[in-house]
C-alpha cells in the first residue's frame, strides 16, 4: 500500500499529445476513479503509472520512491485489464499462483494466500478450470484475485466492468468497492461510466484532452462542477444550460431571459461582480426543477413536449419560451403532450458559468 | 433433396479433379514395370514397392532425403531466429514506415531465382559454403523468411497484448513475458508455420540443384537421377515428394486456414 504521486506528467505519442501535464496525489488506501470520455487520456495515465507506457516528461512516485523509469515488474503493482487478461493456457489456480511464484514466495505462503483469496472472491470451486471454461463474470473474479493476492502497492483497474452485462456490472460494482474497503489497497480505477465513478470512487478525477479538470469527492463534483463540460458530463439526464443576460445594479443582480427572471442570491452576486459579465450560462440539474411551487423557486410557463416514463421516475421535457427544459420527477407521472404547466426552478441549486471560458463563477 | 444431390456431385467432381492425378501417380508408382507398359491395363493386378526401394537404395535416395530433412530443419531454425523478432516488432510496436516494411518483405520473392542463382554460387564458393547443407539452408531461409514474418505477425496479432502486459505487470521482463505467456499461446500456430516452411524447403528444387552438386536435396537428386530413368521411377519419385507435404498439410490445415484468416466452421 502506497501513496501515489503524479507530477507534471506529459505523454506524447509522436506528435499526438495524450497527457498534458497531469498532477495528482492519491492517498494511501484511497479509491480514485479516472473519469472522462474516450480519448481523454485516462487509460494512458493508468498505463504510465503501471510503467507499461513510459512518460515523456514528469515524475511518478510511490511513497517517496521515484518509479518514473522503473519497468512495470519492479513497481510492485497489480492490474486488472479490460479484457481481464487471465492467461488462457493456465488453470485458474496457476493464474493466481504464478505472480507469487515469479516473486519467489515460499510454497506454503503461495498456497495459503491463493486459498484465502479464492475464498474471498468466491472462486474456490473454479480453481481447477481453464479460463475458457469460465463465464465473463467468473473470469473477472479470477483477474481480481490474481491482482490482490500479491498485496500490491497499488491496484490499477482499466475499465474492468465494461465487458460484463448490465446486471452483473451493478453487482460487481458494489463487490469491488466492498473488497477495496476491506483490503485497503490504494486503487486507481479507469472508467467512462459516470455511475461507476460516482458510486465507487472516494475521489474522482475528471479528465479531458490529457488534463485533469477537477479532482474531488463525488458530491463535490456533482454539486459544484468547475466548468460546463464537467457539469454536462456528470449526471443523467444532463444538466440544463441556459444563456441569460445579466442586469446589475448596486449590490443586486438579475438574470433575464425570455419569460424568466431570476433574482440572484448574495453569493452569486459576488461571483458575478468579480467576473463582470453581460451574459452567463445558468446550469440547473433536472431534479432541481419542480412541478409545484416551493420556497425560493422561480416559475416559468411551458408545455409538455415529451415524457419518458421510467416507472420509478419520470423525465419530462418541457418547452418554454427560452429553452426546452428537462425535468426529473420521482414516481410515475402522466402528462399529455402539449399540456401547459408551470415549472419551478430551485434557484439555490443552480450554477453559473462564464459563456466564454465555460468556467464556473458561482 | 435435388439441390443436395447436385452439391454432392459438384463436390465429388472437385475432389476428383484434385485427387485424381495424385491417385494416378500413386498407382503408377506401385505398378510392376511389366504391367506399367501394358496399355490395356489401367489398374495393376498387384502392387509392388520395388520402384520406391530402388529409388531409395540403389539411387542413393536415402542420402538425399536425409539432406533434405537437414536442410529443411536448418532453414526453419534460421527463418524463425530472424523472423520471430521481426514479426514481434511488426505487431507490438508502432514505427515509421511499418506498412511499407510489411509490403516490401514480400518483394524479396519477386526476384527470379534464376537471376540470383549464379551470383549466389559464386559467393558461396568464395566464402566456402558451396555444396553444403548450410548454403542451401541459407538460400531457402531467404525464400521462407517473408512467409514466416507475415504468418507469425498475424499469429501474434491474434494474441491479445494484454496477456503479455499482464505478465509484465506481475513481475516478468518483456522478453520473459513473451517466452512464458505469448509463446505457449502462439505455439500451435508457429508449429503450423514451421511445417509450412518445411514443405516449402522440401519442395524447392532450383536453388538446391544449382548450389549443391554432391550433397543434393531430394528434389534436386530426383531431377538428376529419376528423370533419366523409366516413367515408373518418375512416378515413384513424385509420390515420395508429394506424400510428406500432403500429410503435413492434412494435419495442420486448421491452423493454416486460421493463419490466413479463413475459419473452418
Amino acid at each position: 500500500m502506497s501513496e501515489v504521486t503524479v507530477k507534471e506528467v506529459k505523454k506524447y505519442f509522436n506528435q499526438v499529445k495524450a497527457l498534458d501535464g497531469v498532477d495528482m496525489k492519491i492517498q494511501d488506501g484511497e479509491f480514485v476513479v479516472l473519469l472522462g470520455p474516450s480519448g481523454c487520456g485516462k487509460t494512458t495515465l493508468l498505463r504510465c503509472i503501471s510503467g507499461l507506457e513510459t512518460v515523456t516528461s514528469g515524475e511518478i512516485r510511490f511513497d517517496q520512491k521515484n518509479v518514473t523509469h522503473l519497468p512495470p515488474k519492479d513497481r510492485n503493482l497489480a492490474m486488472v485489464f479490460q479484457s481481464y487478461a487471465v492467461w488462457p493456457h493456465m488453470k485458474v489456480k496457476e493464474n493466481i499462483k504464478y505472480p507469487m511464484r515469479i516473486k519467489k514466495f515460499s510454497k506454503e505462503e503461495i498456497d495459503k494466500r491463493a486459498k484465502e483469496t479464492a475464498e474471498l472472491l468466491n472462486i474456490t470451486e473454479l480453481m481447477d478450470r481453464y479460463p475458457a471454461q469460465l463465464s465473463g463474470g467468473q473470469r473477472q473474479r479470477v483477474a481480481v484475485a490474481r491482482a490482490i493476492v500479491l498485496e500490491p502497492a497499488a491496484l490499477l483497474m482499466d475499465e474492468p466492468l465494461s465487458n460484463l452485462d448490465a446486471l452483473l456490472r451493478v453487482t460487481m460494482r458494489s463487490e469491488l468497492k466492498k473488497l477495496q474497503q476491506r483490503i485497503q489497497t490504494t486503487t486507481v480505477y479507469v472508467t467512462h461510466d459516470q455511475v461507476e465513478a460516482m458510486t465507487m470512487g472516494d475521489r474522482i478525477a475528471v479528465m479531458r484532452d490529457g488534463k485533469i479538470l477537477q479532482f474531488g469527492k463525488a458530491e463535490e463534483i456533482y454539486q459544484r462542477p468547475k466548468n460546463v463540460f464537467i457539469a454536462g458530463f456528470i449526471g443523467s439526464p444532463q444538466m440544463n444550460f441556459l444563456e441569460m443576460t445579466v442586469k446589475r445594479e448596486e449590490g443586486r443582480a438579475e438574470l433575464v431571459s425570455k419569460g424568466l427572471s431570476i433574482l440572484c442570491e448574495e453569493d452569486k452576486v459576488k461571483g458575478l461582480e468579480k467576473a463582470n459579465l453581460d451574459k452567463v450560462i445558468l446550469g440547473i440539474r433536472p431534479e432541481n426543477i419542480l412541478l409545484s411551487p416551493e420556497n425560493g423557486c422561480v416559475p416559468i410557463k411551458g408545455s409538455v413536449y415529451f415524457t419518458e416514463r421510467l416507472g420509478g421516475e419520470t423525465i419530462v421535457h418541457v418547452s418554454t419560451e427560452s429553452k426546452r427544459f428537462v425535468v426529473k420527477v420521482s414516481g410515475d407521472a402522466l402528462f399529455n403532450e402539449n399540456e401547459t404547466l408551470r415549472i419551478y426552478l430551485n434557484v439555490k441549486k443552480t450554477r453559473l458559468f462564464d459563456p466564454e471560458t465555460e468556467e464556473a463563477i458561482g | 433433396m435435388m439441390k443436395k444431390t447436385l452439391i454432392f456431385i459438384l463436390c465429388l467432381l472437385i475432389v476428383l479433379w484434385f485427387c485424381g492425378p495424385v491417385l494416378l501417380i500413386l498407382i503408377a508408382a506401385l505398378t510392376p514395370s511389366a504391367e506399367y507398359y501394358d496399355l490395356a491395363r489401367l489398374v495393376p493386378t498387384k502392387l509392388t514397392l520395388t520402384h520406391l526401394e530402388s529409388l531409395f537404395v540403389r539411387l542413393n535416395g536415402w542420402k538425399a532425403t536425409l539432406i533434405s530433412i537437414q536442410t529443411a530443419l536448418l532453414s526453419i531454425v534460421i527463418s524463425f531466429a530472424i523472423g520471430l523478432p521481426a514479426a514481434y516488432v511488426l505487431t507490438r510496436y508502432v514505427f515509421k514506415g511499418k506498412n511499407l516494411f510489411r509490403l516490401t518483405i514480400l518483394l524479396t520473392r519477386s526476384f527470379p531465382v534464376i537471376i540470383i542463382g549464379v551470383p549466389l554460387v559464386t559467393l558461396y564458393l568464395r566464402i566456402g559454403i558451396a555444396d553444403s547443407v548450410l548454403g542451401v539452408s541459407l538460400a531457402h531461409s531467404s525464400m521462407i523468411l517473408p512467409f514466416i514474418i507475415i504468418i507469425s505477425s498475424s499469429i501474434l496479432g491474434g494474441i491479445s497484448v494484454e496477456y503479455e502486459e499482464a505478465g509484465m505487470v506481475f513481475g516478468l521482463t518483456r522478453f520473459r513475458s513473451f517466452l512464458r505467456i505469448t509463446l505457449p499461446l502462439a505455439l500451435p500456430g508457429f508449429a503450423a508455420a514451421a511445417i509450412y516452411a518445411f514443405v516449402l524447403s522440401w519442395n524447392e528444387v532450383f536453388i538446391s540443384a544449382i548450389i549443391n552438386l554432391t550433397n543434393r536435396t531430394l528434389p534436386a537428386h530426383i531431377l538428376n537421377t529419376a528423370m533419366t530413368s523409366p516413367d515408373y521411377f518418375k512416378f515413384a519419385a513424385g509420390t515420395v515428394m508429394a506424400l510428406p507435404a500432403m500429410i503435413f498439410i492434412f494435419f495442420t490445415r486448421k491452423y493454416l486456414m486460421s493463419m490466413w484468416g479463413i475459419s473452418l466452421k
